[in-house]
């Protein structure tokens, strides 16, 4: 004979305390199932596909249904790429979905949604007004050795940088911070509008969470890694790692997230930007 | 940056440990190996779309392996919820005191 063991789900307020449900069962205790009270759902979908619908776009499908932003809205992703990605993602979920590792479907959903309803020239002037408080400008005074390592690491990102656009933007130890010359800003705002709203969603991200407009260019226009930047944009903590230790449930844990999210952000922005296109060459005999 | 080579290997070896057995036949796989094997021969002596595709490919491996060594710190430091009072206790090594006869409203 098979003893149930019954299982409580639902609002809180339902739930029966488990001696009272199986009095007897002093050893075998009921497995109460809080987890739709703690927010946590389950994988409720054993296979992830993506398929093209009409414009070119690509859907996600979980099973047989179709994947939906938060906003309602039916989610679209504008080339098979991204839709792999997405999918990949839904696909690495294991027992219960954990939404803060789906970086990219964030993303996704935030550039169809757009819940804030940001323009893009928006988007623009908060990026340039983040120049002024950029991470890789703003220098140290003292310990000596701190700033020669900022000088040796952030400098040649701003030459670069500098000379790859033209614009002057220099570094300062004082709290004010860099004057950045109006000129650089137009540069800048010029170079921006050539980005797509999903481009600049994306983009928005980056700068975000590097802290630094320099360093999120560095990684679009591809010279510098996402383990580069991160490790510049968190110089001062690495060397403060290295003096006092490493404390692997706070540093290693932020780092990690740091380079997650500065990942998925620029491959958002390169697949959104991207077009592809193949041209045979003739073969010469 | 990794040779394309070790950064192919290693988001293979990423979507194994994501997505568990099934992973030659998922979706990323046939589109990574797809884009390798079309980016991997050249005509030009410095070919932008190589350079950027192999950009990108690095950029994909930090994600998934980042994502899910972040994932596993969570899990091991952050996700174990409240503790229970013997735990606790035993924590700084104290244990709970015993009270043979019962605290007096229990029933």
């Amino acid at each position: 004979m098979f003893r149930r063991l019954v299982r409580l789900q639902g609002p809180l307020g339902n739930i029966l305390s488990p001696d009272k449900v199986c009095p007897r069962n002093q050893q075998l205790r009921c497995a109460v199932n809080y987890s739709s009270a703690l927010g946590e759902k389950r994988r409720f979908y054993k296979d992830v596909s993506i398929s093209q619908s009409e414009g070119g776009l690509y859907e996600v499908n979980l099973d047989r249904r179709k994947l939906k932003t938060p906003g309602g809205k039916l989610f679209t992703a504008p080339n098979e790429a991204m839709a792999i990605a997405v999918a990949t993602e839904w696909d690495a979920q294991k027992d219960t979905l954990k939404y803060y590792t789906m970086h990219l479907t964030t993303l996704c959903n935030t550039a169809l949604d757009n819940p804030t309803h940001r323009t893009k020239e928006q988007m623009i002037s908060a990026a340039l007004k983040f120049l002024e408080t950029d991470t890789v400008c703003y220098r140290v005074d003292e310990p000596p050795s701190l700033v020669e390592l900022q000088k040796n690491e952030w400098d040649p990102v701003l030459h670069w940088i500098e000379n790859r656009y033209n614009v002057t933007i220099g570094s300062s130890s004082n709290i004010l911070g860099p004057e950045i010359p109006k000129e650089t800003k137009d540069t800048f705002r010029q170079h921006l509008k050539s980005y797509n709203f999903w481009s600049m969603t994306g983009l928005e991200f980056v700068i975000t969470q590097l802290k630094s407009v320099v360093l999120a260019i560095g990684v679009i226009d591809r010279h510098l890694s996402v383990e580069q930047a991160v490790l510049l944009s968190r110089l001062e903590e690495e060397y403060q790692i290295k003096y006092w230790g490493n404390v692997e449930w706070a540093h290693d844990y932020e780092s990690y997230e740091l380079r997650a999210r500065t990942a998925a952000g620029a491959l958002f922005v390169h697949l959104s930007s991207e077009s592809s296109t193949i041209k045979r060459k003739l073969m010469q005999n | 940056m990794a040779p394309a080579l070790r950064v192919c290997r290693g988001i293979l070896k990423e979507l194994r440990a994501s997505i568990g057995p099934t992973y030659n036949k998922s979706l990323a796989y046939n589109y990574v190996m797809d884009q390798f094997r079309k980016n991997k021969i050249t005509g030009e002596r410095y070919c932008r779309a190589q350079q950027e595709a192999h950009h990108d490919s690095n950029t994909y491996l930090c994600l998934l392996g980042s994502t899910r060594t972040h994932l596993a710190l969570h899990k091991l430091y952050h996700a174990k919820g409240e503790c229970s009072q013997e735990s606790a206790a035993a924590m700084v090594g104290l244990r709970l005191p015993e009270q043979p006869g019962g605290k007096g409203w229990e029933k």
